[in-house]
């Protein structure tokens, strides 16, 4: 990127970005409230827990990410790993 | 009259595939009378119409037989390749269209057909048709990842063959109806519905191709292969309690590679198998409400995944890339597509009043009636991830983000017209599910909008996006690499070609007379190597002429038996 254009979009602001993040927490905040003031159908044992789905969605989404980032040491392989870039480097010399 | 019953819904596309390289520039809008007209004549007669049969020798083929299963699926299709029209009638590209036409035409044959041999053909016809989506794309790699599709997809259509065959010698019939897992026959079936629904070792060709096609092309085939397959396993296999964990680990094993991967078509396209596996799961259980909830939320991922793809494809048009790592910031010149990403995103995501919450809360809802704890667990967590990658990982990095200094221009206005009614559907269905409930066709009572579900739903959905933002601000959130990221198509991209180079190797040393064939083998070795540098699509190359021979020898050695 070498002329960056000017900063000039809604989000590039730090205080809306704060601003959209504070009203996010609140919402989480009266969400976890709201599991206590509504009564919920129960199904399972589990959803005895209280505010069971947003610590479950909370805990599921680290793990997932701690596990993926893990996947990578053993799964990454540089972009070229299956066959040799085709496009422009036609003269590049095949290993083997 | 302009209605008729005696006409199968293929036919139509057929026709209209013919005509469609005559048609130039404005005139292209033509196209979209086919599923319009088919469309709508599909609706004003499917009371009456059906029944249509086609006689070769003593066999009798059933082209179009129509019930509320076929029939939901026959309408999702039109409704699919309407959009799909609208979305690539600026491409001049006939190949796109014509093969789009024929696969849409394809997709339809195989829902309305009446027996196995049908269904076969038509199997067969969308594997072809839908490759050359891929390779009207013309990069090498493209070319390269095409063939490997048509290999796995003729693969598939072998094995239905072989099982169909066998399952005529054994019962005489090839009337296509509920089959369940007993005997080689049905596992040969099994297995083939298992390669184009993507179930887990079986998905490679879904994850490998999709990515690498045309932007339409993508669009038309996240909507018909899959749910061909899913529109069969409803069929035959509805209740079959291996599908249950099937589709569980089809929800979870993708996320994970999903976060980790950059080319944002590909997240999607892994995000799609983890739709397949709520369908699967669905079916696995076999209830009514379990199975209503499998084809609905089909119904509901061909536009809402339609959509996300149609939002990739736009950014892929402008900017020429979707590698996550080089794109941010183009909700700036972005503005519509941004917008329509964040309906399917929500969508996807099944966030309450958009179209995946009333379809996938019913596999939810018929999992915790049955008593599946664990799987329920999973779907729970599979939710959650595909909040995190597809709901947010691709508007997220797109169209925010780092500012990559990117301004293309908005996407062309077709383009827009097919995203538009695309977001508009998703959110229609999402706040009237009656309009989607009353087409279901197995009977059922089930309201999703209750204060219960709808609450814990946000929850869980806000809690993940927290997790997201937590993650990122602590920097721990993984970057977007460029990087080839391993998944079991290494067994054949890998494994096998090395093995196989080294078998020849071996067998040439070992020959007395080795050295001549030893020279030319490496000789060959060498040529295929070298990637053709042309644009021109080298449809059967030597080595895939063996693949189907041995296919050929498959299908003999089931006549055998």
């Amino acid at each position: 990127m070498s002329d960056k254009p000017t900063q000039d979009g809604f989000f590039d602001d730090p205080k809306v970005v704060s601003w959209i993040l504070r009203i996010f927490y609140l919402l989480c905040v009266l969400l976890v409230v709201a599991d206590f003031v509504v009564h919920r159908h129960i199904y399972t044992e589990l959803e005895k827990i209280p505010a069971f789905y947003a610590l479950y969605g909370f805990v599921a989404c680290v793990l997932l990410v701690f596990a993926a980032s893990g996947l990578r040491k053993v799964l990454m392989r540089s972009e070229d790993y299956y066959e040799a870039p085709l496009n422009d480097k036609s003269d590049r010399q095949e290993q083997e | 009259m302009i209605w008729t019953t005696s006409l199968p819904p293929f036919v139509v596309f057929f026709a209209f595939a013919l005509v469609a390289p005559l048609l130039k520039g404005k005139l292209k809008v033509l196209l979209l009378l086919a599923p319009l007209w088919g469309g709508l004549n599909l609706y004003m007669t499917h009371a009456e119409a059906g029944d249509i049969s086609w006689q070769i020798g003593d066999m009798v083929l059933q082209l179009y037989h129509i019930d509320k299963l076929s029939l939901l699926f026959g309408y999702l299709f039109h409704i699919a390749a309407f959009i799909a029209l609208i979305y690539s009638l600026h491409i001049k590209d006939n190949t796109q269209q014509v093969c789009g036409l024929l696969y849409a035409g394809s997709a339809l044959g195989a829902v309305f057909a009446g027996d196995l041999l049908t269904v076969f053909m038509f199997w067969e016809l969308l594997a072809i048709t839908s490759a050359f989506l891929i390779w009207a794309r013309r990069t090498p790699e493209a070319i390269r990842a095409a063939n490997r599709y048509v290999v796995i997809q003729v693969l598939s259509g072998v094995l239905l063959l072989s099982g169909a065959i066998m399952l005529y010698q054994q019962t005489g019939s090839l009337k296509l109806e509920y089959l369940g897992l007993n005997g080689s026959a049905s596992w040969l079936i099994f297995i083939a519905l298992g390669i184009k629904c993507g179930f887990p070792f079986l998905h490679t060709w879904l994850t490998d191709a999709y990515p690498l096609a045309t932007p339409t092309g993508t669009l038309y085939l996240s909507a018909f292969t899959t749910k061909v397959a899913i529109y069969l396993l409803a069929r035959m296999f509805p209740g079959e309690p291996i599908l249950i964990y099937i589709g569980a680990a089809m929800t979870c094993f993708p996320i994970f590679f999903a976060v980790i991967e950059n080319d944002l078509r590909k997240v999607l396209a892994y995000s799609l198998i983890n739709q397949l596996g709520f369908m699967v799961c669905g079916i696995g259980i076999g209830t009514a409400l379990a199975l209503n909830g499998a084809v609905a939320h089909a119904f509901n991922d061909v536009i809402f995944k339609g959509l996300l793809f149609m939002t990739m494809g736009a950014v892929l048009t402008r900017v020429g890339h979707v590698d996550g790592s080089h794109l941010g910031g183009l909700y700036k010149s972005m503005p519509r597509t941004t917008i329509f990403c964040l309906v399917g995103a929500a969508s996807i995501s099944a966030f309450p009043l958009f179209s995946g919450f009333v379809s996938k809360s019913m596999v939810m809802a018929a999992l915790l009636e049955q008593d599946q704890i664990i799987v329920w667990l999973m779907l729970l967590f599979a939710s959650a991830g595909v909040f995190h990658h597809a709901g947010i990982k691709i508007p997220f990095f797109a169209f925010f983000a780092h500012d990559s200094g990117l301004r293309p221009k908005e996407a062309p206005v077709n383009m827009q017209v097919a995203m538009g009614l695309a977001a508009i559907l998703c959110i229609a269905i999402g706040v009237n599910p009656q309009w989607l409930y009353q087409l279901l066709p197995w009977d059922f009572d089930y309201t999703p909008y209750d204060l219960t579900h709808t609450l814990t739903q946000i929850q869980l959905l806000f809690f993940s996006a927290l997790a997201f933002v937590w993650l990122n601000k602590q920097g721990l959130y993984p970057p977007e690499l460029r990087s080839v990221n391993l998944d079991a198509e290494w067994f054949y991209r890998k494994l096998l070609p090395k093995s196989g180079r080294k078998v020849v190797a071996m067998a040439s040393q070992m020959r007395d007379e080795g050295h001549q064939l030893k020279t030319s083998v490496i000789a060959q070795l060498g040529r295929r190597q070298k990637p053709v540098p042309t644009g021109t699509v080298t449809i059967i190359t030597r080595r895939m002429a063996w693949v189907f021979i041995a296919l050929m020898l498959l299908v003999v050695t089931s006549l055998i038996f």
